[in-house]
């Protein structure tokens, strides 16, 4: 299964900020039971609020994980708030801006935006704003043992973040 | 800063947190039972608190956790005599006297008290 909500990263800064891309397409499966139609109106297929906070915290946390270098296991441990201030439908493109606002060896917490993009003329207006806390698990185990390597930046983030022209490993700001 | 001052931002703080009442954050509201934070919630907590009075602090310094996660301070879920002096020594700020009685690590969130948040930030702004 491909668990990738984001398209391509287009801003990368060290330890402060990262904006990635979705384009929303009426291929993906999930639109069409979001929602089906039913006897009453007609399809009303859009990109579930759920994702797009999975596509934050993907941002969000490549942003992160970018700060620690890849070596600590970031993952998401609270949306703490999240407002939506409209609906994606196919054949737009959705910009998420992550901002770290604090970041220790125990986790990390973020803000940021989510924009609607519209392809056609290039307007753009409010989406969401989420509010997210990740936690480095290797130093909150609170007895539960999590497997050695490092599970979340496995290849399908570490692809795209390559192919979104940044360096995955350990190194200078981008 | 007067304890009222003190009292008033940390239960902004606490609000934004755990998204719970004005009406609810009491001085004796304990974090974990009466407000429902969880784990993550306490290293947020320390992030908004550092924010909001200019302050570090270290998750440790606030919890004692890694007192609780040592064998010689805990033995068969139980706080050890070692134990609870090491807590007194490192938690100033709470009111351990209930706890004493039990010592059950599991019960050990409820000695954080929204006051005992307010005398932990009076002691380093």
């Amino acid at each position: 299964m491909r668990w990738i909500w984001i398209d391509r990263i287009i801003e990368l800064k060290r330890g402060e900020r990262c904006v990635a891309i979705k384009n929303v397409s009426a291929a993906e499966e999930v639109l069409h039971d979001h929602f089906p139609a039913r006897g009453d109106r007609p399809a009303m297929p859009v990109m579930p609020n759920t994702l797009i906070i999975e596509g934050m915290a993907q941002t969000a946390g490549i942003m992160v994980g970018h700060a620690g270098d890849f070596k600590e296991k970031v993952i998401l441990a609270k949306i703490t708030k999240a407002v939506f201030t409209d609906a994606v439908r196919p054949g737009y493109t959705i910009r998420f801006t992550a901002e770290m606002d604090n970041f220790s060896k125990a986790g990390a917490s973020t803000h940021g935006t989510c924009e609607l993009i519209d392809p056609d003329t290039g307007d753009t207006r409010p989406l969401a704003k989420i509010t997210l806390m990740f936690s480095h698990v290797d130093h909150n185990m609170a007895g539960i043992e999590f497997p050695e390597h490092n599970f979340v930046f496995t290849g399908q983030l570490m692809d795209m973040l390559e192919a979104s022209g940044f360096k995955s490993q350990a190194g200078p700001a981008n | 800063m007067t304890q009222d001052e003190v009292f008033a931002k940390v239960r902004e703080v606490l609000e934004e947190a755990l998204g719970v009442d004005e009406d609810e954050v009491t001085p004796e509201a304990t974090l974990g039972g009466d407000l429902g934070a969880e784990s993550i919630d306490y290293l947020d907590i320390v992030f908004r608190l550092e924010k909001a009075f200019g302050i570090k602090i270290s998750q440790a310094e606030l919890m004692a956790d890694d007192v609780l996660g040592d064998p010689q301070y805990v033995q068969d879920g139980k706080v050890t005599d070692l134990g609870m002096s090491e807590l007194r020594k490192q938690l100033p700020h709470a009111d351990l006297d209930a706890f004493d009685a039990s010592r059950q690590v599991d019960e050990f969130p409820n000695v954080f008290t929204v006051e005992s948040m307010v005398k932990f930030v009076q002691s380093k702004v």
